[in-house]
């Protein structure tokens, strides 16, 4: 009997290598696990059928797009649409390493939400507590992970998409450093900030998959060779590792008191591990990095999305009507609030008059995040803070309100703004419900950020099995 | 900060090619005005001489061989096309935003909504 709640990718890779179990068992473990539990938690837009072979199955995001396999990118303009190409990120996972897409998961329109409650098809609920959002905008894949629906997944990251719902879903993922894994094939939303990263069940899986997906492709021309290989990490102790804690990012009056308690708990972990722990300033990033970061993405995102006009691929509307009405029509119909809101937002801040004012001015706040960020790194290795200020939030209670749903993204954006790489690792519980820290290092730091979060996943010995799942 | 007129958001709507209804306007419109001045907040900060940046990695320009290779036969290129005529992707016809539109290209390249993909 295979245990998909607590089978890591690295265990699956023995068992399969030792002929203890098939490929096609493993397959169907999941699938088993997904008949099971998903009617409820709804993580997957769609589930494959096993291309065979015993390669480790993988749940993908739904804005990465698979030859043959529906990309919806979680809205209704793309419900239709069937990728006649594979990703690069998938085309590596699948030739270098034989693995198998399990399925699509959910995410908000164009990965673009915190919550999963934006997706045009209906939110995922997080394994922890069904009442719960799983975070977003990939909620599916951490939720998936965390119930054991899939050994790992793949993720996009924006503004904090892969490490909230790692997070809320008390899953370990990495936004990795901009420019080290492709974007070709996958839906673009904001394309100074977006990188594929992993979410799995620990920091070594996580390292595995990063391994998998980075480096330079001709297709992305912003991707670079990383500069040293990915290492599996081993290390247990942290001696010698400066650990800087941002003091308004774990000090600041959003962050609960038992996020704020769980990862003051981990940082005294580190300490007792050898780290040398001391207080750093980011002023500038906490105040101004969410203003900064609502205006440059929906800015990226309103040409981005200026591709949907129903011409070559995706909806378009059935209303007859000359050219401009069809454009219009398909768009309104196609699009859901959230991208209709940024598509605004974008327009305007780039629309003669308002773009020094807007756009300029947040690209000039960006080189200071980016300052900022780098003078902390003269003194420490790694920064340390929460990823959420909240735990998982009740579905429904963020959704009338867009300002308060930007707000989960208040710790996580400034590293984004600035291209830097940041895991996150759970470190305790609050009510019940995952509490996860991120770690942020220097552009291409992933091999530092692996060794501390290994080291500290040791240390705390997080179970990441959902109580109410064990 | 100014309040955004429902006519400054219709003209916003139209740019981005995006029809409002009745409703949406409404809402759309209060919540948009919300977020502006939200992040009107990055005004406060007085950087006149700071470089803006508009990507986050030191990189130059990237150079490929001029190397032909094989792309996508027609068909996978239309295959999601809402509407195709021999190798051509169909539109109604009709002028765009008063502009000469028959002065526009009515067939437009095939591609994807990935980083790969012509975008309009």
């Amino acid at each position: 009997m295979i245990d998909t709640l607590r089978l890591t990718a690295y265990e699956a890779a023995r068992l399969l290598r030792e002929k203890e179990i098939s490929g096609a068992e493993l397959w169907e473990a999941y699938r088993r696990a997904i008949d099971e539990r998903d009617p409820e938690l709804h993580c997957f837009l769609h589930v494959c059928d096993d291309p065979g072979g015993d390669g480790i199955p993988l749940a993908v995001k739904d804005v990465i797009g698979t030859k043959g396999i529906p990309t919806t990118a979680g809205s209704k303009m793309l419900e239709h649409y069937v990728p006649v190409y594979d990703a690069t990120v998938i085309r590596r996972a699948q030739e270098g390493h034989g693995l198998r897409v399990l399925g699509k998961t959910n995410t908000d329109e164009f990965a673009m939400g915190s919550s999963t409650e934006n997706s045009a098809y209906g939110p995922s609920r997080n394994p922890w507590d069904p009442t719960r959002v799983p975070g977003g905008s990939g909620g599916g894949s951490a939720a998936a992970v965390s119930a054991g629906l899939a050994p790992w997944a793949l993720g996009s990251d924006t503004g904090g998409s892969i490490k909230q719902p790692s997070a809320l879903c008390g899953n370990v993922g990495l936004r990795p450093t901009y420019g080290s894994v492709s974007r070709y094939g996958v839906v673009a939303f904001a394309s100074s900030l977006d990188q594929v990263g992993p979410v799995a069940k620990n920091v070594r899986d996580c390292a595995f998959l990063y391994s998998v997906i980075a480096g330079r492709d001709p297709c992305d021309s912003t991707t670079v060779e990383l500069p040293e290989q990915i290492r599996m990490p081993e290390r247990v102790d942290l001696k010698g590792v400066r650990i800087g804690i941002p003091t308004e990012f774990t000090e600041h009056e959003a962050i609960e008191p038992g996020v704020r308690d769980a990862v003051h708990a981990a940082i005294e972990r580190a300490r007792e591990l050898g780290a040398e722990v001391g207080e750093c300033s980011l002023p500038l990033s906490l105040e101004y990095g969410l203003p900064c970061y609502y205006l440059i993405a929906p800015a990226e995102a309103s040409s981005n999305l200026a591709r949907y006009d129903g011409v070559r691929f995706g909806h378009r509307t059935a209303s007859t009507g000359d050219r401009l009405e069809m454009y219009t029509r398909t768009r309104d119909e196609g699009f859901g609030d959230e991208p209709k809101r940024r598509i605004l937002v974008g327009t305007y801040a780039l629309s003669a008059g308002y773009y020094d004012a807007y756009y300029g001015q947040a690209q000039k706040v960006r080189t200071m995040l980016i300052r900022e960020h780098a003078e902390a790194f003269e003194r420490f290795d790694v920064l340390l803070s929460p990823t959420s200020p909240t735990v998982a939030f009740e579905l429904g209670a963020k959704t009338a309100d867009p300002i308060a749903m930007y707000l989960n993204d208040l710790l996580t954006i400034p590293s984004c703004m600035a291209g830097l790489p940041g895991l996150n690792v759970p470190c305790g519980l609050s009510e019940g419900l995952p509490v996860g820290l991120q770690l942020i290092g220097p552009q291409f730091s992933e091999n530092r950020l692996f060794e501390v979060g290994y080291a500290l996943e040791q240390a705390i010995g997080f179970d990441p099995v959902p109580e109410r799942l064990r | 900060m100014p309040e955004i007129s429902r006519e400054q958001l219709l003209h916003v709507a139209s740019l981005a090619r995006l029809e409002l209804r009745d409703g949406e306007l409404e809402r759309l419109g209060a919540q948009l005005n919300d977020i502006l001045a939200a992040v009107s907040k990055v005004a406060e900060l007085d950087l006149t001489d700071v470089p803006p940046t508009s990507h986050p990695l030191d990189v130059v320009n990237v150079w490929a061989e001029d190397e032909p290779h094989a792309s996508l036969p027609v068909d996978e290129a239309l295959a999601n096309a809402p509407e195709r005529e021999g190798s051509y992707f169909r539109v109604p016809a009709g002028s765009v935003g008063g502009e000469a539109a028959d002065a526009r290209p009515r067939v437009r390249p095939a591609g994807g909504p990935g980083a790969g993909g012509t975008s309009s």
